[in-house]
């Protein structure tokens, strides 16, 4: 970012397009295209990262003229992994909701977007800059889950289930159940790059789908 | 169902049927990261199935010898694991360096890579854990032999898909494609066949 940007809302603004965790800067691929099969699981996986990845940047930041050089990455580790097991144990509260995400809630400890923010933001940033980061850069990656998971949901089942209700129906009979199968993430995922591409090749600034 | 049969259908499982980068989704950074060519992806596998499998013992046994026995397993499990892993992968490199150069010139590179390859984790997870996400709960408590077994399986598949993956890639760079799939799209588009004939497999044990 330029200097000129560096305000609080620039911080929270550039996680959605300039640096989107999951279209530009291409990390944190494996769970969004895991999870997007649902609307309902991306908002739980959402709202679990943009608060593991504030608060560890926020800690990180506080603790940054503290941190030897040489451990800087176990530390980091051990910072996450603690926010980590306080999702991890809160989800389990809601076991339907905790059986679905299973292993992708420990793994938000080596989601590479929650060390990538530390080693690369955090760790030189000062607290209300690592703050906001923190949370664009996860409002930014739920942002493109959601995106995903209405367009699989919608097309791959013909309609959206949230909490048990049904909020959109397409009536529709024959739906390419494709989508939400394992391949259809990786199409879902090429489509939207590929839009991204020919965004950015028409030179637009305010390029955001959805 | 005989022993052999029984880890022989463990091992398939975890490779082929529910492969960790096709079915699973697991590991895709370093998998799209180091799968431009077919040099860096051989080196990448090895040093993964020789990390994980050492990582899944090492977690194993602090998993039923001093989490579980402590009662402290289901809130430290997550710190623990991701430490045994950074500390084993540190420990690794420092031993072949030492040891072999060889081998750390064909190694070295990658070694620090894993520490946040997402597999190894997953693998160490659900090996004391099993039946976290996969459908092939054979035994719900794995004994040490089966957590080998099911770990070995994960990192074969994983380089067997990698390897796959790459030798593909390299044609893919001569191949005539629309302008705006070029690159990222054309290589998840890629993917998403391997992942429908990868889907095949599931079919042979009406999963």
């Amino acid at each position: 970012m330029e200097e000129k940007e560096k305000t609080l809302w620039g911080e929270l603004r550039k996680g959605f397009i300039t640096t989107n965790p999951l279209l530009v800067l291409m990390v944190g691929l494996c769970s969004s295209l895991a999870i997007s099969t649902r609307v309902e699981n991306c908002i739980f996986m959402g709202l679990a990262v943009i608060f593991v990845l504030t608060c560890s940047n926020v800690i990180i930041s506080l603790i940054r003229n503290f941190i030897p050089d040489q451990v800087r990455i176990p530390i980091y580790i051990v910072v996450i992994a603690s926010f980590v097991t306080i999702v991890d144990l809160t989800l389990k509260t809601i076991p339907a909701v905790y059986e679905r995400l299973g292993v992708w809630i420990p793994l938000i400890v080596v989601n590479c977007i929650i060390l990538a923010r530390a080693e690369g933001y955090a760790s030189s940033a000062k607290v209300s800059h690592a703050f906001m980061d923190g949370l664009g850069i996860g409002m930014g990656y739920t942002s493109v889950l959601l995106i995903m998971s209405v367009f699989r949901e919608l097309f791959g089942t013909g309609k959206i289930v949230l909490f048990n209700t049904t909020v959109i129906n397409l009536h529709i009979k024959a739906v390419p159940v494709i989508l939400i199968m394992f391949p259809g993430a990786f199409i879902t995922y090429a489509l939207l790059s590929a839009l991204l591409q020919w965004y950015q090749a028409r030179k637009k600034p305010e390029a955001e789908e959805g | 169902m005989n022993e052999a049969w029984r880890y022989f259908l463990l091992f398939f499982g975890a490779s082929v049927v529910a492969n960790i980068l096709l079915i699973r989704f697991i590991a895709l950074c370093p998998f799209f990261g180091v799968s431009t060519s077919l040099e860096t992806s051989l080196g990448m596998s090895i040093s993964v199935i020789f990390v994980m499998t050492m990582a899944t013992s090492v977690s194993w046994i602090a998993w039923n010898y001093v989490l579980k026995p402590l009662g402290v397993g289901e809130f430290l499990y997550i710190p623990s694991f991701i430490l045994i892993i950074a500390s084993l992968v540190q420990f690794v490199e420092m031993v072949i360096k030492k040891t072999s150069p060889p081998l750390y010139r064909a190694m070295g590179i990658y070694l620090p890579l894993i520490t946040t390859n997402c597999a190894v984790l997953a693998a160490a997870t659900e090996s004391v854990k099993p039946g976290f996400f996969t459908k092939l709960n054979i035994a719900y408590h794995y004994g040490f032999p089966e957590a080998l077994v099911y770990t070995i399986g994960v990192a074969v598949g994983f380089s067997l898909v990698l390897i796959l993956f790459a030798a593909m890639r390299e044609r893919l760079e001569m191949a005539p494609i629309p302008k705006f799939f070029r690159g990222v799209p054309i290589a998840f588009i890629t993917a998403a066949l391997f992942s429908l004939a990868f889907m095949g497999f599931a079919g042979m044990f009406n999963l």
